[in-house]
């Protein structure tokens, strides 16, 4: 005989608001085994903690229900409560009274009824739980970090500097991201070339870092502590080891492209960097337009004759590069919004009409313009210019009902910055309200206001179009209640953030959710926010949700400290709760061996029989091979037939009892 | 098992509880525990409403779940089963819910032969992210079940 104690949390009024608590413990009382119930107003807390290890010391119990919240949310909490209690921590099995009850129903009857049948499954099947010891493996103290914007820089640094090799890929060219794109950074106007190239320069020669750019990750395989990834090195046609960076190449090449950097305000050559300050500072060959891959071998080859170090390689392959990690940060950043949808706000259409990113490179002194704002059209000097928030960004309709979160901030830096440039020049900024929470944010954008004049609209656009050279901008002041016309000769459009367009496809290689927008799901928003949910990957920066980079920074140090503590110990303790097969009852069939999605089962010949066999580093505990298995002789550790028949059975045990229905035998 | 048409007098007196005359199915949930179990945590969190007739349990992946499980639920009396993992594609196992998909017709066609409606036995995939879908696919086959009425297997052992 089991001696059970039953543990309902009341949750404050999470639970208790909706269950009632009194009748549930009624209730649990009765159940079989069950020689133990108490309530408490929050079991998690330490107090209620407390009272789980007093009750399992005065009422000799072996095993622990906790009917409170979901065990995604505290199951390793309880775990460690009655383990520090002396228990085996795999003697635990939570109800879930909240998520999957009292939060979903509001019928108090019947969320009390329900709470009663879920304590009594829970119960059913902590009787039959075995104790389970973890299984240790090594560490591969290395961390792969994802991306090499702002966040995938920082947290490569730290892990670094903690004493970790890292290798830090990237997809582009150079490492940077968004931010090498920008000019100033808000609310302190600081250059951010200047505070971003230094780290970037860092990255490069840490001894502790491989930097992959121009390298894509294709495959991983392994789990926490033991990923096996494959990365793609793309020809770069380059030889990075012979290049000096001298830039000859660059000065030879006769084609001249729209630059994907300068978001086609400028043009680049076929072999370019992304930009003069890029990370590495080797060039790459569009071999989409060089014209030695387009028209023949035997053509232009200018960039060849130009290299003083004999680097370019035009026979040069993509490389595969395999590497076992510990950890993974993703830290894959943001896309933005397409304008063009906006067809009434002319986005893609007028050349006058631009989104602030491509604003934010003609403002910059290393731009196409060299700083010059100016008017796409005729590359003269604007003098009104409107600067539209929330183009994309809560707005349903174009299915980003969230909010971006830096656009009222850096729309309010431009308007400075186009002050600063133009001093004759008037921004008008259109938007729906101003989120300015931040330290110094809110004080920034009054700054905008009363010293550098800016108009503030309160309105969405309506319309976008041309008369004359000019733009006309209708809208409404909503404040006012009146309908507005601006005459402008820019517009800037503040486009909303989005996440990568093939951040599904990353998190199916990765095999960690998302939601419904591309952003990376956290294991849990409030307290786990930089953790995915698959153990050892990690997130920082906009891949998550938008981010400014002060957050963006901070989460990248959050993961790297999480990935830190992950490589502090030489081992790792794995679930135990993987299969386990009796060569005894073991038909041979195989089966198993078929669908395992791991390659962790083997054949084995036990008394010159043939009989599958688990191995336990590699099994991650799915349990597909147990569904598959016709005798019934492999054991899923925690979810045993067994187990899993009595829970099954008990929410009828009520029902047959009144029925005078003899129960089967599981 | 007996013969069914024993059940059909006894059921009634239960099934239909008290004050009630709506009737209130016994449905028993496989969850995933990294996608849909996720996804029911979600619809609690944003807190979606759906009726309480669905009783999770937890397995690691519905790879997990055999036929065994199902008719164990339909043999004790449970009048709708639903089967729900990850998306196809999106196994936290790369492929064990492969396995559940090509699994649950197999099941259905046995429960046609046993003379239980198919219908009784549902297959979903909800994300981690789709609280919503969560309470709407609960809605949906909640509803379902209760049209079918009661099974016919109740208080049959």
């Amino acid at each position: 005989m089991a001696r059970v104690g039953v543990f309902v949390c009341w949750c404050g009024s999470n639970i208790a608001g909706t269950v009632d608590i009194e009748t549930v413990l009624e209730a649990a009382r009765r159940i079989a085994e069950v020689v133990h119930v108490e309530d408490n107003k929050y079991t998690c807390s330490e107090s209620g903690q407390q009272s789980i290890k007093k009750a399992i010391k005065e009422h000799d119990l072996d095993r622990v229900v906790v009917a409170s919240c979901s065990p995604l949310m505290h199951e390793v909490t309880f775990r460690r409560c009655i383990e520090s209690a002396g228990l085996n921590p795999y003697l635990l099995e939570m109800a879930n009274l909240r998520e999957h009850c009292s939060w979903v129903h509001r019928n108090r009857g019947e969320a009390t009824d329900k709470a009663i049948k879920l304590i009594g499954m829970a119960v059913a099947k902590v009787r039959r739980l075995e104790p389970l010891i973890p299984i240790r493996m090594p560490v591969e103290k290395r961390a792969l970090v994802l991306g090499g914007g702002i966040a995938g820089i920082q947290a490569a640094l730290d892990i670094s500097k903690a004493g970790y090799l890292v290798t830090l890929v990237e997809r582009l060219p150079t490492i940077g991201g968004h931010m090498a794109q920008l000019d100033k950074t808000f609310p302190t106007l600081d250059c951010s070339a200047c505070i971003l190239t230094p780290k970037m320069g860092e990255v490069l020669h840490d001894e502790n870092i491989e930097l992959l750019t121009y390298s894509e990750v294709e495959e991983v395989r392994g789990w926490v502590g033991n990923f096996e990834v494959q990365i793609r090195k793309k020809a770069r046609s380059v030889d990075m080891v012979k290049c000096t960076g001298c830039g000859e190449c660059i000065e030879k090449c006769p084609l001249k492209l729209p630059s994907e950097w300068d978001l086609g305000l400028g043009l680049r050559k076929a072999i370019y960097r992304p930009f003069p300050q890029a990370v590495p500072g080797v060039p790459v060959i569009d071999r989409e337009q060089c014209f030695v891959f387009t028209k023949g071998k035997e053509k232009c080859r200018a960039c060849e004759r130009a290299c003083p170090a004999d680097a370019i390689d035009f026979e040069q392959e993509d490389e595969v590069i395999k590497r076992r990690f510990g950890a993974i940060v993703v830290a894959t950043g943001f896309s933005l919004f397409d304008e063009k949808a906006y067809g009434e706000y002319g986005g893609g259409q007028y050349k006058d009409v631009i989104s602030a990113l491509q604003f934010e490179r003609m403002v910059n002194a290393a731009g196409p313009t060299g700083g010059h704002i100016i008017k796409p059209s005729n590359g003269r000097e604007p003098r009104n210019v409107v600067f539209v928030q929330c183009v994309g960004s809560r707005d349903r309709a174009k299915g980003i009902p969230y909010c971006s979160k830096i656009c009222c901030m850096y729309t309010a830096k431009q308007a400075l910055l186009l002050k600063e440039h133009l001093p004759e020049s008037q921004a008008y900024i259109f938007c729906i309200d101003i989120r300015a929470g931040g330290k110094n944010y809110e004080e920034f954008v009054n700054r905008v206001q009363s010293e550098y004049g800016a108009i503030y609209i309160r309105g969405r656009v309506s319309r976008i179009y041309e008369r004359g050279d000019k733009l006309i901008v209708k809208g409404t002041d909503t404040l006012a209640g009146i309908p507005v016309e601006v005459e402008a000769d820019l517009v800037v459009l503040a486009t909303a953030i989005a996440s990568q367009s093939d951040s599904p496809q990353l998190a199916r290689i990765l095999r960690i959710p998302y939601d419904e927008h591309g952003f990376f799901s956290e294991a849990h928003p409030k307290l786990r926010p930089v953790e995915s949910v698959t153990r050892g990957i990690f997130l920082a920066g906009a891949c998550q949700s938008p981010k400014d980079i002060p957050d963006s920074v901070a989460t990248a140090g959050a993961a790297a400290v999480r990935v830190c503590e992950l490589f502090a110990s030489d081992e790792l303790a794995l679930e135990p709760a993987i299969a386990l097969v009796d060569a005894e009852r073991c038909s041979g069939c195989l089966n198993c061996l078929e669908v395992c999605p791991f390659e962790a089962i083997r054949e084995e010949r036990v008394d010159s029989r043939r009989v599958a066999s688990v191995s336990e580093s590699i099994c991650q505990g799915c349990g597909t091979c147990a569904a598959v298995c016709r005798s019934e002789a492999i054991t899923m550790k925690g979810f045993t037939s067994p187990q899993l028949y009595s829970q099954i059975a008990a929410p009828f045990e009520e029902i047959l009892k009144e029925l005078e229905v003899e129960m089967p035998s599981c | 098992m007996r013969v069914l048409a024993h059940a059909r007098g006894s059921i009634t007196k239960t099934v239909i509880q008290k004050g009630q005359n709506q009737f209130n199915p016994i449905i028993i949930g496989f969850l995933c525990t990294w996608c849909s179990y996720a996804g029911a945590d979600q619809a609690g969190v944003s807190r979606r409403e759906y009726p309480p007739n669905i009783l999770p349990i937890r397995v690691m992946c519905s790879g997990r779940i055999s036929p065994h499980h199902i008719l164990k639920a339909f043999q004790m009396g449970a009048d709708g089963v639903l089967v729900a993992g990850c998306h196809l594609g999106e196994c936290h196992y790369i492929r064990g819910n492969y396995m559940t998909a090509k699994r649950i017709p197999v099941v259905k066609e046995l429960l046609s032969f046993m003379g239980l409606s198919p219908q009784r036995l549902g297959l979903t995939w909800v994300s981690a992210s789709e609280g919503d879908r969560f309470a709407a696919v609960v809605r949906e086959f909640t509803e379902q079940i209760r049209e079918l009425g009661p099974s016919p297997l109740r208080g049959v052992s």
